[in-house]
């Protein structure tokens, strides 16, 4: 374990600083796409169901495949990585946004309107609040799938910890398999585990006496 | 006639397809107004309502809020300008009651200094404590996060206020509380309010208008007292409930209305003139007026029988001192005293003092027992068979019409053998 550390120590920082780069920046741009065209859904109800359809589409080609598909068109490299995962991301956070802002409880809306909040103050003020624990439980989701798919980003040369457990699977070196998936499980809890907490956070108190 | 109602509807009509769910209704509103609208569901009542803030566009028809058209406004704005109070009453449940209170000035961007008194002084009104402003409403109980919905709707000093059965999740009790504190600032604060309801209770106590409506038609528009006195149909009294409306007869029914003719004699006329008047009448008692009419007192045929060789006029003989009630006064305020007295006749005068009639004990307590009655038996017309006082006092009076006075309350054993006429 120690000679590990002592030999590998410096690649397993790099490539944990790469997996969870990759991670965080498909994360991020899953989220400030799908959050936004949820609540636009929300908006347009008749192009809802299309629109999630697509993406569950997008969800169910296999993930080599589709990091694969993105040679062609970003060549290899962090950047068409980044995009696939990016892709794979989109459609917990859009459903769950979309189911979220969904089931505000009509009466609260209904109270909204009738005071006299505009449109975008009822999804700043009523609908996003009320919805933002369904949202956050998405985007953990997305979370740890991200995390996980980042280890086979590695095979269109986006580095990370796929590429230590790619080379021991090479090598039949069970102590880089190890070495990469370790951390790699490690940061998905870690990474499912803060998310839970900021989603317990902004979860609303939903126990209004009716 | 007002130049311009605060509130004016004319020919509202909402259409849903082929369902006609409001056609044609008409009210005009003035400020300080509390109006019900009452009806089963389905009558239009909530959407009718409902579009006097544009939460329901109107087919046709127009609504005028101070002599502007509301479907010419911006809807945002003038929702901001209406109170709005729902049954589930929708306090944002992520937000604490200070912010909750202060939505709508809000979005009126009050200042902050201003906004803080508010919350103060609303949360006051709503009788709660201070402390509940940082409170969030799932810490409240059901009556107390309906109190602060209603404080809501006056936060930024609407000046109507529409509420949507806003108490029927509530229990009794609590409704109770509720329906106070909202009469109470409408009459404090004069502020107009719309309310829908299908408790007919709650109507009556709270409006000063009530608007009963049925398949989106306006059945009658009245004061609860006239609603509970006249209901223009059969439907208005179903809905009111027999029940109620025998309950409630006692306090919306005058004296005027129960009285019956009364047989008087003029101040000036002679022993054998009222003797004669007796004697046709069938009476031992008459009231004596002068000639206009007012009432004087009144002679019994003893005092006539011992007088009738001595005085001449029936005014040297009669007893001054009789006993009288306003035919303005409402029943269950009289009848107290006249029937605590013992009285079987009671003269009714206006306002001037002239005699208009008599009220019998027989009427009085039909009306009482009738309304203490039905409180506790369904079936009034067996019990009223079986019932002695009443059949004691009531038939004789009732049927022959006695017209005489009889204010002496210790012959009172005697009432329902002689009754007061000449055997």
């Amino acid at each position: 374990m120690v000679t590990f550390l002592n030999q590998y120590g410096g690649q397993l920082m790099q490539e944990l600083g790469e997996h969870i780069y990759i991670s965080a920046v498909a994360l991020a741009l899953g989220v400030i796409v799908a959050v936004p065209l949820g609540i636009l859904l929300t908006r347009a109800k008749k192009i809802a169901g299309f629109v999630i359809g697509l993406t569950s589409v997008l969800q169910t080609i296999p993930a080599m495949a589709l990091l694969a598909m993105m040679i062609p068109i970003f060549g290899i490299g962090t950047t068409p990585a980044i995009v696939a995962l990016f892709i794979y991301s989109l459609m917990p956070i859009l459903r769950n946004t979309y189911i979220g802002m969904s089931d505000v409880n009509p009466n609260l809306l209904d109270a909204a309107k009738g005071m006299g909040m505009s449109n975008w103050q009822s999804i700043k003020w009523v609908e996003f609040p009320q919805a933002a624990g369904v949202i956050m439980s998405g985007i953990r989701l997305s979370g740890t799938y991200v995390i996980a798919w980042t280890a086979l980003a590695s095979y269109i040369g986006a580095g990370g910890l796929g590429d230590m457990i790619f080379n021991g699977l090479n090598l039949y070196r069970g102590d880089l398999i190890l070495g990469g998936s370790i951390p790699a499980i490690i940061l998905a809890l870690v990474v499912d585990w803060l998310l839970g907490l900021v989603e317990k956070k902004v979860t609303p108190a939903t126990t209004q006496e009716v | 006639m007002a130049l311009t109602a605060f509130l004016e509807i004319s020919h509202l009509r909402k259409v849903y397809g082929d369902n006609v769910a409001v056609s044609d209704f008409n009210i005009s509103v003035e400020r300080g107004e509390f109006i019900c609208f009452i009806g089963t569901s389905g009558s239009g009542k909530t959407t009718t309502m409902r579009m006097i803030n544009r939460m329901n566009e109107p087919t046709s028809g127009t609504i005028k809020i101070n002599g502007e058209d509301v479907t010419k406004m911006d809807p945002v704005k003038l929702r901001r300008r209406i109170g709005y109070v729902i049954q589930n009453i929708g306090l944002l449940p992520h937000l604490t009651i200070k912010d909750n209170i202060l939505m709508v000035p809000k979005m009126l961007k009050w200042d902050q200094k201003r906004m803080d008194e508010r919350a103060v002084e609303m949360i006051k009104m709503a009788e709660l404590p201070e402390d509940y402003l940082d409170r969030y409403p799932s810490e409240l109980s059901g009556g107390q996060q309906q109190r602060v919905g209603v404080v809501r709707a006056l936060a930024a000093d609407q000046e109507l206020i529409l509420m949507d059965e806003p108490f029927g999740a509530l229990d009794p009790i609590t409704r109770d509380a509720l329906q106070d504190l909202v009469k109470d600032l409408q009459e404090r604060l004069g502020k107009t309010f719309v309310f829908v309801t299908h408790d007919m209770d709650e109507a009556l106590k709270l409006s000063t208008r009530i608007v009963v409506m049925s398949h989106g038609e306006e059945v009658q528009v009245d004061s609860p007292e006239e609603i509970l006195r006249h209901p223009a149909n059969k439907f208005v009294a179903d809905l009111i409930g027999e029940d109620r409306l025998i309950q409630a007869k006692p306090t919306i029914t005058t004296v005027g209305q129960i009285a019956r003719p009364a047989v008087s004699i003029v101040q000036t006329a002679t022993l054998r003139e009222a003797l004669t008047l007796m004697h046709k009448t069938r009476v031992d008692t008459l009231l004596v007026t002068d000639p206009d009419g007012i009432l004087r007192g009144y002679v019994d045929l003893e005092v006539i029988n011992d007088h009738f060789r001595t005085a001449d006029t029936v005014e040297s003989v009669m007893n001054p001192k009789v006993f009288y009630v306003r035919q303005s006064a409402v029943i269950s305020d009289t009848v107290d005293r006249i029937l605590k007295r013992g009285y079987r006749n009671v003269p009714v005068v206006d306002n001037a003092g002239k005699l208009t009639g008599i009220v019998t004990r027989a009427a009085l307590v039909d009306m009482v027992y009738d309304a203490l009655g039905s409180g506790t038996s369904n079936d009034d017309g067996q019990d009223r068979s079986t019932d002695g006082p009443r059949t004691d006092i009531g038939t004789t009076d009732v049927k022959e019409g006695a017209h005489a006075v009889d204010p002496t309350p210790d012959d009172k054993e005697e009432v329902p053998a002689n009754n007061g006429h000449l055997s």
